[in-house]
Order: C-alpha cells, then sequence, then structure tokens
C-alpha cells in the first residue's frame, strides 16, 4: 500500500514540486523562473503551503506565549482570522493577473496564484519553530522572536515580489511598479466590494420594506 | 506585547465582514455594562466588577458637628494624627476636630484669629498644613500670603509673592494649596502660577520653583503657530505647563500632585500626566508598571451629564504607598499601589452616602478615607470593608517580607474576588519568592503578568537545565556522534564493497 503510494507517478511529482518549494526559497530568480517555465511548481504543493500558512497562524494564537501574543478569544473569528491572509491573497492574485495580463505579463492566473503561494513558503517554516521558541524566552530575549518574526514577513514579501517578476518575464523595476500598482488594485477592489454589498443591502432592505408596506395595507 | 483585539487590518475587517457577512450569521453584543459600586479594569481593560472595597460609615454635617455657623464652600481637608483641619473657605476660618473613631469627631476649637498678624482675620482661605513642630501654615488666598503661626495661634512669619523675575509684577499672589516638610520647608500651588511649586526655606526666603510639567505640544500645531499671524497666535493655547491643582506630602516626603488641566489628547497620548510623585529635585518619580495609565477611568464617554477624563482635585497617601485619588468629575475614588495598578475604584455623583456632588479634599487616618464635599459641605467617612482590609493586609505583609502569609492573604482576597487581578498576581509574586517558580508562572500567565512570568520562568529554567544538564549533553553528544558513525559506517561500508581484494 504504501509502497504504491510511494511509486505512484503523481505523488513523486507533488514531493519533488513540494521540495522544489525550498528551493525557491533559496534561489527565488532560478527557482520562480524554472517553477513556470520548466513546470516544476504544482497546484497540490501551492494549495499544501497555503493551508500550512494558514494553520500555522491560527496555532500561533493558541501556542506563542502570552508573552508575544495575548489573545481575546471572546471576540475570536476563526474565519474572518483566516479571511485575513485568504482576503489579501486572493485580492493580490487577481489584482496582479488582472494588471498584468494587459502589459505583456506572461504568467497565467493559476500561475500568478501558484507563485504567490509558493512566495508564502517562509511563513510557515519560520513562524513555525518561533511558535515553539517564544515558549522559552523571557520578555527580555523578545527582541530574538520579534525580529524573527518581522523577518518571516518580509522573506515572504520579497519572495512574492521576486515570483512575479520571473513569471511575468519583467524587468525589475517594471515589476516593482507592477507591484505598487497591483496594491492600488486591491484597494480600488475592495471598495467595489463595499459599495457592491452596500448597495445590496440597501436594494434588500428597499423591497423588503415595499412588501410589508403593502401587506400592511392589503 | 501584542494584544490581538482587533487583530486584522481595517480594510480587511471591512471587506471580510461585508462578504462573510452572507455565510456567517454575525453576532453583535454591545456591552452596555452596567457596574456596581465598586469596580477594577482588567487586563483588557473591561470593567470587573469587585466586592466593596470601602465603604461610608458616616456622613458628618454642619449638624452632625455641632457647628453654629453651618460650613460655606469648604476648600481644604488635612488630618495629620488625631487632628483633622478643616478649611471653612467661606466663613474665613479653620476649624480643628478631633477624630475619636471613625464614626466620631469633637470640634476642639475654632481658629479664624491670629494673634499679632497683620490682618489678623482670612480671607478666603483654601488649604492648612502643619508642621512636625505643630506649627500651623495657612494659604490664606485673600490676602496673598501664606502664614504661619504656632499652635497657640501666635503669628510667627508671612509668606509672600514668590521674588521671581520671571513672574508677571502685576500678578497677585493667591496661594492656594500647600505643603510642608520636615525641616518646615513649604511647598505651594498658587493660581496662575504654572512654573512648579513655590518653595520657601524656612526662613521665608523663596528659594525657586520645583516640579514643573513638561510643556506638552504636539508637531502639528507646533507647524500651525509657525504659518499664524500675530492675531492668531495671540488666540491660540499657549504651549506652557498645567497649574496642578493639589498636592500632599507622603510620609517619606515625597510631593504627590494632582491636576485637571490635562488635555484629553496628552493624557491619551502619554504626554501629560493627571498624577505626579515629584521628589527633593522636583523630578517625577511616580512608578507606572500598570496596564493603564494612571489617570482614573478609562472610558471617558458621556454619561449623566458627566464627560471627559477624570479630573483629580485631591489625593491622599497611605504608609503602605497606596494612593487615593479623588476625581470631581465623577465623584469616584481611584486607589493605585506602589506600582501605579489600580488597586480600586468607587463612587459616583449623586446624594446618597458614598457619593458626591463636588468632592474637594481627601485625607487619610489609617487606613480609614475622609472625603470633604464642598457643595454638600459635609465630610464623608470611609472604612475599609473586610475585603478592603484583606487586600491592605496581603500588601502589607509582602512589603515586610512574610512572603508565605502575603500569599495565604492573597488567596483569601481571590475567594472573595476572583476577578481581582491584584490578587493573582500576589500569589504569584508570594510563590516567586517562595522559590516555587512553576507554580508562580501559572499564577503571572492567568493575568498575563509578562514582567514577572518572565522572571519566574528564567528560574525555572535555569533549574530545569541544572537538573537536566545529563541529558542536554547526551542529546546534544548523540546529535553529533549519529550522523558521524552513520556517515563512518556506510564509508567502511563502501571500502568493504568496492575493495578489491575479491
Amino acid at each position: 500500500m504504501l509502497s504504491a503510494i510511494k511509486n505512484n507517478a503523481g505523488w513523486a511529482k507533488y514531493l519533488d514540486s513540494l521540495k522544489f518549494a525550498f528551493y525557491c526559497m533559496t534561489h527565488p530568480l532560478d527557482g520562480f523562473w524554472d517553477l513556470t517555465h520548466e513546470k516544476r511548481g504544482t497546484y497540490a504543493a501551492a494549495n499544501t503551503i497555503l493551508i500550512a500558512t494558514l494553520i500555522v497562524r491560527l496555532m500561533k494564537l493558541r501556542f506563542t506565549s502570552f508573552i508575544f501574543i495575548t489573545v481575546y478569544w471572546e471576540e475570536i473569528n476563526v474565519f474572518l482570522y483566516l479571511a485575513s491572509i485568504l482576503l489579501p491573497l486572493s485580492l493580490w492574485v487577481l489584482g496582479n493577473w488582472g494588471l498584468t495580463t494587459l502589459f505583456d505579463g506572461k504568467g497565467r492566473l493559476g500561475q500568478v496564484y501558484m507563485a504567490t503561494c509558493y512566495g508564502l513558503l517562509p511563513y510557515p517554516v519560520i513562524q513555525l519553530p518561533l511558535m515553539l521558541l517564544s515558549n522559552v524566552v523571557t520578555v527580555d530575549e523578545g527582541g530574538f522572536y520579534s525580529v524573527l518574526s518581522a523577518i518571516s514577513l518580509v522573506y515572504a514579501g520579497l519572495l512574492i515580489l521576486a515570483a512575479m517578476g520571473q513569471i511575468h518575464e519583467y524587468s525589475g523595476r517594471k515589476n516593482v511598479l507592477f507591484a505598487v500598482a497591483t496594491l492600488f488594485a486591491m484597494l480600488v477592489m475592495v471598495f467595489i466590494i463595499l459599495i457592491f454589498f452596500s448597495m445590496i443591502t440597501q436594494g434588500v432592505s428597499y423591497i423588503v420594506s415595499l412588501v410589508r408596506e403593502m401587506l400592511f395595507r392589503l | 506585547m501584542a494584544k490581538i483585539r482587533s487583530f486584522i487590518p481595517r480594510i480587511a475587517t471591512m471587506a471580510g465582514a461585508a462578504l462573510l457577512a452572507v455565510m456567517i450569521p454575525m453576532t453583535s453584543h454591545a456591552s452596555t455594562h452596567e457596574h456596581g459600586y465598586t469596580y477594577n479594569y482588567d487586563f483588557w481593560e473591561d470593567v470587573q466588577d469587585s466586592p466593596d472595597f470601602y465603604s461610608p460609615s458616616k456622613v458628618f454635617t454642619s449638624v452632625d458637628l455641632g457647628l453654629e455657623t453651618p460650613l460655606f464652600n469648604p476648600q481644604g481637608l488635612t488630618v495629620v494624627g488625631d487632628l483633622m483641619y478643616i478649611t471653612d473657605s467661606g466663613n474665613n476660618r479653620i476649624i480643628e476636630l478631633e477624630i475619636n473613631d471613625v464614626e466620631s469627631l469633637t470640634v476642639t476649637r475654632i481658629i479664624d484669629e491670629v494673634k499679632g498678624a497683620e490682618p489678623a482675620t482670612f480671607s478666603n482661605p483654601t488649604d492648612v498644613a502643619i508642621s512636625d513642630d505643630g506649627n500651623i501654615f495657612v494659604a490664606d488666598q485673600g490676602n496673598n500670603r501664606v502664614i504661619k503661626f504656632d499652635n497657640d495661634l501666635n503669628y510667627l512669619m508671612t509668606f509672600d509673592k514668590p521674588t521671581d523675575s520671571a513672574l508677571d509684577a502685576q500678578l497677585t499672589f493667591q496661594p492656594k494649596k500647600l505643603v510642608v516638610d520636615t525641616a518646615e520647608r513649604v511647598y505651594c500651588i498658587a493660581t496662575g502660577i504654572n512654573k512648579g511649586l513655590c518653595k520657601y526655606e524656612p526662613d521665608g526666603v523663596f528659594s525657586g520653583f520645583v516640579g514643573a510639567t513638561p510643556a506638552s505640544y504636539d508637531f502639528l500645531d507646533y507647524v500651525w503657530k509657525k504659518f499664524a499671524s500675530q492675531e492668531q497666535r495671540a488666540q491660540m493655547e499657549a504651549f506652557v505647563p498645567t497649574e496642578y491643582d493639589n498636592i500632599v506630602m507622603d510620609y517619606e516626603g515625597f510631593i504627590y500632585a494632582v491636576t485637571s488641566a490635562a488635555s484629553e489628547e496628552d493624557l491619551d497620548s502619554g504626554t501629560a500626566d493627571a498624577v505626579r510623585k515629584i521628589n527633593l529635585l522636583g523630578d517625577d518619580i511616580l512608578v507606572r508598571n500598570g496596564n493603564y495609565p494612571v489617570y482614573g477611568d478609562l472610558y471617558w464617554g458621556s454619561g449623566a451629564g458627566h464627560s471627559g477624563p477624570s479630573l483629580f482635585s485631591d489625593v491622599c497617601v497611605f504608609d503602605n504607598d497606596i494612593y487615593v485619588c479623588l476625581d470631581r468629575n465623577r465623584g469616584r475614588l481611584f486607589g493605585y499601589d506602589d506600582q501605579g495598578r489600580l488597586v480600586f475604584a468607587f463612587g459616583g455623583n449623586g446624594n446618597m452616602d458614598g457619593y458626591f456632588r463636588n468632592p474637594i479634599g481627601i485625607a487619610a487616618s489609617g487606613h480609614n478615607m475622609f472625603v470633604l464635599d464642598s457643595l454638600d459641605c459635609a465630610i464623608t467617612a470611609f472604612k475599609p470593608t473586610e475585603f478592603g482590609s484583606l487586600v491592605y493586609k496581603a500588601i502589607e505583609e509582602f512589603d515586610e517580607g512574610n512572603y508565605d502569609l502575603s500569599g495565604e492573604t492573597w488567596e483569601q482576597v481571590m475567594s472573595m474576588n476572583g476577578n481581582y487581578d491584584l490578587a493573582y498576581i500576589g500569589i504569584g509574586r508570594s510563590l516567586l519568592r517562595q522559590e516555587r517558580y512553576h507554580e508562580a508562572m501559572e499564577y503571572f500567565e492567568l493575568k498575563y503578568d509578562d514582567e514577572n512570568y518572565s522572571k519566574a520562568f528564567k528560574q525555572y529554567r535555569k533549574e530545569w537545565v541544572e537538573d537536566n544538564i545529563v541529558v542536554i549533553i547526551i542529546v546534544i553528544l548523540a546529535l553529533f556522534l549519529i550522523p558521524m558513525g552513520i556517515g563512518r559506517y556506510k564509508k567502511i561500508k563502501h571500502d568493504v564493497d568496492t575493495a578489491d581484494i575479491f
């Protein structure tokens, strides 16, 4: 049974692409080029990294020492908390693809998603040991925690930036320009989503009040 | 420490809420919590009801005190030993009372004249201070002087307007509140002087200002002022230190000063302090290790016609370093310990016993407190309840070094009020002193006291490493030796396999 899985070609490809994520982490330019151009990455691995990121983010709440994170459990909504990663991520992927596809970007929507997820790898890789470490340090040694924690975020950010440049075959300057433009695109999308939902709410409440009024007069 | 409460960036929250509103039924609970007489704030700054810490044991009105002329707009309250002095400003007199018991005061004499002084009577006196030698100092505001006389009411000395060139020559000297130290140096607050406390040497010579609040301004105001015209600038608020409202000297000679003139923004941003503890050099040495600043109520919303921050009109200090600030805005009393953590808060505006209309003065007598209300013209005597006495006992036992006893007392406190953070931390500190580090850690973690937790954890970690040093060394050696051994084995195996001897 186990050997059957091991010998399965799909499984081998999955493991290889997952291992490749670590190569991307240490050799971003070369790695992210090969990710799409040499088809070294898989969606399965990208999903795995994303799920690992989400799980680590949730676990941090519970298992990080209270010295660094104190949680008011009464107001925690797990879905909203996960949305704090998923929502910006999906906005980024959509916004980036939507913009770059108009300006010679070679990456497709799925590839943007895959590369972004691969770029998230430093988060689980650094935060998970950090979470364990936080339980054996004191306030005075807390500097290590904050610095490493910040490094994991900056590292992931730089990786995503590098990944975008490679999959779209952009020059450095154009890449940074489109990264900034994507951030604006995200804001625009948030704005539109908010308007959309407030319009829907108003529309629904209009119809509800109309029907109420009619029922009242009948 | 990052408090995860509103943890998601605002944009994500709004959009996320909009998206998820469709899928998840959102529950919103408005916490309109109506709290009781006594309360405290927990780590999350939530209001936690508490058993009463003090209870009003008696309210003394002019009738209760047997005064022929009733009190009129009294401004000052001073307690020294068994004697209490009420400055009855509206009647230009000082009333000396003897405290027999918290529920019994007797008027011993009424001071309205000083033999040999010119003028001999007071005009709107606002405060009294008594030196160790028994001499009496009165802030005689209407006569623009601080007057010193002995216990038999013989005139001794007058302290006049400070001789300081920086002061406006037109300014009339209106001393408001004063304290006297053991060497009979006088520190006084005067209306219109914001350079700090006027300090006079025992011989009556003005020797300088001490303890001015740092002038606060924000950068935007500064830039704005640069562009403003002369007239506009004159209209703007000047960047000047705020005046103090009241001062009191503790048993060690440090001066606690309160101000109600600090703006909301300055209090909020921490650039101004409502309470300061001033040492001889005029520096602020108040310890502020609490979870929130020493400024009374945390929530300044409008309620019952009162809004804005707590406005401290007076402060008193107990011998266990707990100081109580009197808020004339909402008629509340806030007790803080030597670390700046809120020990209790209670009171309110109203006409019932234990509520106030315009509380103006507070004085400590033992563990009891007396609060003077200038509108009610009454003195409310407060006595610690069983709960309050236990807390004091626990704190004092700890200060004396009886850590085991203190821990046990804190346990009793906790059994009376399970929401009292200080009890948990008190037990933890007692365990820490008893070198029971692991137990101490649990108590600190429950109430998020990271500093003390780290102290305990550091010791616990040290002990753990010492106990397990053999295991740790074995593990570290194994981590090195096993891969080395495997490598060596593989190499030998390889050599054997590829040997030419066969």
